[in-house]
């Protein structure tokens, strides 16, 4: 390996979190955006051929080092880690709803759901999947949200661009003009 | 966490069957629903009904559909969720609305399901954007990231300063208002005076064969002094030099001297058993407990 990707090797060891290319290229004055992808990409073959327990993983918008998933099982049980726990349809939902409109007040998330989003809010806000992003000009400056890089992380995500497209989306698929339902015979 | 962030299921695809609280079969209904992410609302059991019916969403038969749904969330408890309430009422109003007679080739007809399948439809779009996440989330769950501790906070590099009046002034009151910093009560240790208590104690008992603890501890003693008084005490009642009666449980504290008492004289000195004593007076016998405790 060169020394470049055994720098960054180290680095992406030493982060629990996701490190931006930027931050790695910062590492070495020497290093250039070119020569970091080069050494990452680098990397990331040492880790698939080289037969390792983990790999190097591009997500938020940076890389990290995960183990591979096959190996989880083992480690659960041993108690050594747990995965976290699935969030609930209606939390995903929300974010979903989050991901797609923000930044969009509570009051929208609600009339789309149809039910009150205001506990799931909180619980997604301290788990740092969602933030507030400021606030409507609306009636009552409603506080806006929007996801954050641990939502990123949190769906193995890059950047947002990664979820479909909502034009992409089936229900989307049927054409605009039977939308409006057919009169009952 | 809520409850509701976590799906509490471990299969996702085993969401449908609902867990509603209830006392027992034959208790009246539970006054409170819980909701185990089974329907996470009353659009997500619309479409479950309509998907279980193989109904076209933009032909929706309201009043078949809307039987169905009271049906529903009788059965599963939900009928006294507002939300799920409100539904209902909205289904019952469309029913209503389509019932009404319509003049034979008015062009001008608005469907007033037309909203409904609006939000069913928009729904949907949410629905399969979960399905997306849910599949992804499973993906980077079944992977494990190092803990490493998190990095201290980055301070933003100093830059040439910008600021307005009402942003220095704002930052002045900041900090007059650090610097005047909190109250905080000085706790000071006081130390226990058992030699004290003890030789007041012994003083008390060299005078009287059996004094009582409200002897030893003075009305409105600090919790400190009646430390001292119950460690010497039982210090005393080690050495030998008294024995400690309590007539009943929380019952007023006796402490017999065992050098004085006209029984110990008849007796073995080093006997700790106790001589027998008429048990104090009943009707102080609870006055000291509050002390003592």
């Amino acid at each position: 390996m060169t020394p470049l990707a055994q720098l960054l090797e180290a680095a992406l060891f030493a982060s629990g979190m996701p490190v931006s290319a930027e931050a790695l290229a910062a590492l070495d004055p020497d290093a250039t955006p070119e020569s970091v992808e080069a050494a990452l990409i680098e990397l990331r073959a040492q880790y698939d051929d080289g037969g390792h327990g983990i790999e190097i993983v591009e997500a938020a918008g940076g890389w990290q080092i995960l183990t591979r998933p096959e190996y989880t099982a083992a480690i659960e049980r041993a108690q050594i880690a747990s995965r976290p726990h699935r969030l609930s349809a209606a939390a995903l939902e929300t974010l979903a709803l989050i991901a797609y409109r923000q930044p969009i007040t509570r009051a929208d998330i609600e009339e789309i759901r149809g039910v009150s989003a205001g506990s799931i809010l909180k619980s997604l806000l301290e788990r740092g999947l969602v933030d507030v992003m400021g606030k409507a000009d609306a009636l009552g400056r409603p506080l806006l949200y929007g996801t954050t890089p641990a939502f990123l992380e949190h769906f193995a995500l890059r950047h947002l661009g990664e979820l479909p497209r909502a034009d992409e989306l089936a229900v989307a698929l049927r054409p605009a003009v039977e939308a409006a339902p057919a009169p009952a015979s | 966490m809520p409850p509701e962030l976590i799906d509490v299921s471990d299969d996702p695809r085993q969401r449908r069957e609902p867990v509603v609280a209830r006392a027992g079969d034959d208790a009246p209904p539970a006054s409170f629903v819980v909701e185990l992410a089974h329907f996470s609302g009353p659009l997500d059991l619309l479409l479950t009904l309509l998907r279980e019916e193989q109904i076209d969403i933009y032909d929706i038969p309201i009043a078949r559909i809307a039987e169905q749904f009271l049906v529903r969330i009788r059965t599963l408890r939900l009928d006294e969720a507002a939300e799920y309430l409100e539904m209902a009422a909205r289904l019952l109003r469309i029913k209503a609305q389509m019932l009404l007679p319509r003049h034979e080739g008015a062009e001008a007809w608005d469907d007033p399901r037309a909203e409904l399948v609006r939000r069913l439809l928009e729904y949907q779009q949410v629905r399969e954007v979960v399905d997306v996440l849910e599949r992804r989330a499973e993906s980077r769950r079944n992977r494990f990231a190092r803990t490493a501790p998190a990095a201290p906070e980055r301070l933003a590099p100093a830059g040439p300063l910008s600021a307005a009046m009402a942003d220095l002034l704002a930052a002045v009151d900041r900090l007059l208002r650090a610097s005047r910093g909190p109250d905080i009560h000085a706790v000071i240790p006081r130390a226990l005076d058992v030699a004290g208590a003890l030789a007041a104690a012994r003083a008390l008992l060299a005078s009287r064969a059996r004094i009582r603890w409200r002897d030893l501890v003075r009305a409105g003693a600090e919790p400190w002094e009646i430390l001292s008084v119950l460690l010497a005490v039982l210090e005393l009642a080690r050495l030998g030099e008294c024995v400690l009666r309590q007539s009943l449980p929380f019952g007023a504290l006796e402490i017999v001297g065992l050098e004085a008492g006209p029984e110990t004289l008849a007796g073995n000195s080093d006997s700790v058993g106790a001589p027998a004593l008429p048990p104090l007076d009943p009707a102080t016998a609870y006055d000291t407990a509050g002390a003592a405790a």
